[in-house]
């Protein structure tokens, strides 16, 4: 409990799912200070044990997601002024996913799921065919720029409730990367995207909470794709064009 | 749990409800203004088929929406899954069924 100004007061999840602990560390406070900062500080001068995983530093790799005072947030760009205002921290894993070691969660489910979701690129022309021709106006291009900005952090997965209560649940992310394929002309596979996103883990467990929208550090809104993919599958289903 | 079949199950059962959920406060409110005993309440309703269709098809709709709705919380908040899972909605569904068919059938049956 600090009320020194010059040092945060962090408290930090450490070990792994069986053996969960928390540490408290007294970090000196910094003008422009990152969350990363913090974390970074006590793995380098108090604690070497200290998992934890980052790349580029500058909010585009989406590797150092973490749950900041119970909240999801890139934490290299979280500054601390903004979000421990009483100088206390508390930093743990990404939620909803297995933790590896302190505060290293295990991807694998996230990006599994993404696999399941048919969110990933099935081409329609070969390498030595002619482009196809991309109009930026076009209104189902449009729709699909809404969500290519994603890079796969996990915060609207980590952010998600409805992910917590029904692990069979493909998420926010995947469902939006298979929304913005469905919307991409080049994209040969409609029907295995609609298909993939109708199971039991599909598109239609969403409640439209909007975490994902309210967390997302890049702006984007999963839950619109999310009920741009209930609408076009039950009209695919109406059509009869696959299986309900 | 939800698939598109019972996300859709629900989704129309919800269409066919709204109205008729209107319809039904509508009747409670003029049931009760002019004091319409038992009685009278049954003379109207007993024998009468588009009585026994409105009451009858928002039986069947309220059972089908609810069971699927009692479904996707008991799953998520009880972890209810499976076998278990499938029991509970079926069951729901049906006792739902019973119980508002046998109203039906005792209020509109001459």
């Amino acid at each position: 409990m600090s009320t020194d100004h010059d040092m945060l007061d962090v408290t930090v999840q450490r070990g792994t799912a069986d053996h969960v602990h928390h540490d408290r560390f007294q970090v000196p406070a910094r003008d422009n200070q990152t969350v990363l900062d913090v974390v970074t500080w006590i793995q380098q001068m108090a604690d070497p044990t200290l998992s934890y995983r980052f790349a580029c530093r500058v909010g585009m790799c989406g590797s150092c997601a973490m749950m900041v005072n119970g909240v999801p947030r890139w934490t290299c760009r979280t500054h601390v002024s903004r979000v421990a205002g009483d100088g206390r921290l508390d930093i743990a894993p990404l939620r909803n996913l297995p933790v590896i070691k302190d505060l290293a969660t295990d991807m694998d489910p996230f990006f599994g799921k993404w696999v399941a979701a048919e969110a990933r690129h099935h081409p329609t022309r070969g390498r030595l065919e002619e482009f196809d021709p991309i109009k930026p106006d076009a209104p189902d291009r449009a729709e699909a720029n809404l969500g290519i900005e994603c890079i796969n952090c996990g915060i609207c997965y980590a952010a998600c409730d409805t992910v917590a209560g029904n692990p069979d649940y493909l998420g926010p992310a995947a469902l939006q990367r298979a929304w913005t394929l469905l919307n991409d002309s080049r994209d040969a596979d409609r029907p295995g995207i609609l298909a993939a996103v109708s199971g039991k883990g599909g598109c239609h467990n969403c409640h439209s909470m909007g975490s994902c929208a309210q967390y997302c550090p890049n702006g984007l809104n999963p839950m619109r794709a999310i009920a741009g993919l209930k609408r076009e599958t039950v009209k695919a289903a109406l059509r009869g064009k696959r299986d309900a | 749990m939800l698939d598109l079949r019972l996300y859709m199950a629900q989704r129309l059962s919800a269409l066919v409800m709204a109205p008729l959920v209107l319809g039904h406060i509508a009747v409670m409110i003029y049931a009760i203004q002019g004091g319409l005993s038992t009685a009278e309440i049954l003379g109207r309703t007993q024998g009468s088929l588009l009585w026994f269709l409105f009451y009858g098809t928002f039986v069947i709709a309220v059972s089908i929406h609810a069971a699927i709705g009692v479904r996707v919380i008991a799953h998520e908040w009880l972890r209810l899954r499976g076998v278990a899972l499938s029991v509970l909605t079926w069951g729901i569904c049906a006792a739902l069924l019973a119980l508002g068919l046998s109203a039906v059938f005792a209020v509109t049956l001459p």
